[in-house]
């Protein structure tokens, strides 16, 4: 029988990279999480991180951080974006890019600028640690906040808008039981890009002399300890939150439409 | 009516501040002898001659940039050609490549970093003087994109055309080559561009599978941060300020051709 070559056929080498360096890579540290040095399956390090208060701590700061970024950067960010899109502004979509230009900026050299305003500000970074860490991620995620709300708000039907406001609506009425529920897709969009990268991305605190630990710094330091066994545990309890995040933003998520959005929106809010 | 107008343009253009002044201000001062924000000090290039003539900053550069089309060629190549085989598989087959497509895009890139180092690390034993954990890790978290920008290409062109091609005697390799690819050439540059933009843009993934002497502008700066001399981090003001421009004009680049590409459609 002669070989034909088929169109399909072209997925094979992508199918066997992400199954090699994508699916392979999240079962080794399954199995590096659940074994102990002696290749035992073992529980004992996900006991030991939910016993110990500095892991839990970690955890629950993660969570704060990721918290509060979040709501400032949705806080900045609504507002924003709605004046572009919704209040005829003139050429809100070229407005628009400046807003989003600095995603394309590497991430530790903004960073590294905020560091040197903050520093004259401050006079002595260490003094404010925490508040430093906020503004920080807020200063490094609010793009990907405003760029996604902005995607929503423009697509919302106005005539939902004049309705409400026909049958007679005051206009905060109109903004709470009309925009705001259209515009939770974005939101939500929004904070997904937000949330987890604030969680993860250790970075901001050490430029910023934050020694408190967050999820990532963990990972950091079991890697440089070479202990794989807690660096997958930390992993997988991360693993566990993205699946959680990602579960109730695809209730939430737009159709088809949104799907194929620009990829760079996508791409770069997952710089955590 | 003129008060809430006014509030308007106020808080558009605070948020332009907080985003902008940081980078703004540091530029200004990389054209001074300076080395803290502030102080007043006569106007100096010496931190562009500082960039540009010291070879740990000039290899770093380099090195960055190399590895960034390096990575994104590599990528465009399997996410392009993924796509299509994707495109044209069964449902089943394509759900599976969309799922584990979708991984390292939701996933941190902690996770992804830590995970690709083990893998290479502990079990293949590669070396990371190699630098292929390196090209690999950013590969993964790159391709993903690329596919992503290629489908909604894909689903857009014209099926026909394809048909009429291989009725018309072509091979399947060069029906995709002369007509699949120059219909999603559109899709595909993005993807690049993507691709190009996350790896100059990755810290966590490097630092975890890069050789030990080599760096990348972020895992420089984060170095560079953690003290060390103050000729380089002023240096690194004038890097800075240098992207800065050239993020600009690649925006303002794109958009301007973008606008006309799509005038053309419209007009034609």
């Amino acid at each position: 029988m002669k070989y034909t070559f088929h169109r399909k056929q072209l997925a094979i080498p992508y199918a066997i990279f992400l199954i090699l360096f994508v699916i392979l890579p999240l079962l080794v540290i399954i199995f590096y999480a659940f074994t102990n040095d002696n290749g035992q399956v073992s529980f004992h390090n996900f006991i030991a991180f939910f016993q110990s208060g500095k892991t839990v701590g970690t955890l629950l700061y993660s969570i704060v951080i990721a918290v509060l970024t979040t709501l400032i950067c949705l806080l900045i960010a609504y507002p924003t974006a709605f004046l572009l899109a919704k209040t005829g502004m003139r050429s809100g979509s070229a407005l628009l890019l400046l807003f989003v230009l600095p995603m394309w900026i590497n991430f530790t050299l903004r960073i590294t600028a905020l560091k040197e305003i903050l520093t004259l500000i401050e006079g002595n970074l260490a003094l404010h640690p925490f508040a430093n860490t906020i503004i920080c991620m807020v200063y490094d995620f609010l793009p990907f906040m405003i760029m996604p709300l902005y995607n929503t708000l423009t697509k919302l039907d106005d005539s939902y808008i004049e309705a409400a406001q026909d049958l007679g609506a005051k206009k905060s009425l109109v903004f709470w039981r009309v925009i705001l529920p259209l515009s939770v897709p974005g939101i939500v969009s929004g904070v997904t890009m937000v949330f987890l990268p604030s969680m993860t991305n250790y970075v901001v605190l050490d430029m910023v002399y934050n020694s408190t630990y967050i999820m990532g710094s963990l990972i950091g330091s079991y890697f440089s300890a070479y202990d794989w066994h807690n660096g997958s545990v930390i992993s997988i309890i991360l693993l566990l939150i993205i699946c959680v995040i990602t579960f109730i933003s695809n209730r939430y998520a737009e159709g088809e439409e949104d799907s194929h959005v620009n990829p760079l929106k996508k791409a770069e809010a997952r710089k955590g | 009516m003129k008060t809430l107008k006014f509030f308007q343009g106020f808080w558009i253009w605070l948020v332009l501040l907080f985003l902008y002044a940081p980078i703004l201000i540091l530029a200004f001062y990389s054209f001074t002898s300076a080395t803290m924000i502030g102080s007043i000090r006569e106007f100096s290039l010496d931190n562009y001659v500082t960039l540009f003539t010291t070879p740990e900053l000039v290899d770093m550069i380099i090195g960055t940039l190399l590895l960034a089309v390096g990575v994104a060629l590599l990528s465009t190549i399997l996410g392009t050609v993924g796509a299509i085989g994707s495109f044209y598989s069964s449902k089943k087959v394509r759900g599976a490549i969309e799922l584990s497509n979708q991984i390292p895009v939701v996933n941190a890139d902690v996770v992804t970093g830590f995970s690709v180092c083990i893998l290479m690390i502990a079990i293949f034993h590669v070396r990371k003087d190699t630098y292929v954990p390196l090209v690999i890790g950013q590969t993964a978290l790159c391709v993903p994109f690329v596919y992503l920008s290629v489908i909604p290409r894909l689903k857009k062109m014209d099926h026909q055309l394809y048909e009429a091609a291989r009725d018309l005697g072509c091979t399947v390799g060069m029906a995709i080559w002369r007509v699949t690819i120059p219909q999603i050439v559109p899709g595909i540059t993005s993807g690049f561009m993507t691709a190009i933009t996350l790896s100059l843009d990755d810290y966590f993934i490097a630092t975890y599978t890069k050789p030990a002497t080599f760096n990348t502008i972020s895992t420089y700066v984060v170095n560079a941060t953690r003290g060390s001399q103050t000729s380089i981090k002023t240096a690194l003001w004038a890097l800075s300020a240098i992207i800065f421009l050239v993020v600009v004009l690649c925006v303002v680049g794109a958009n301007v051709f973008g606008m006309r590409d799509k005038q053309k459609n419209e007009t034609s």
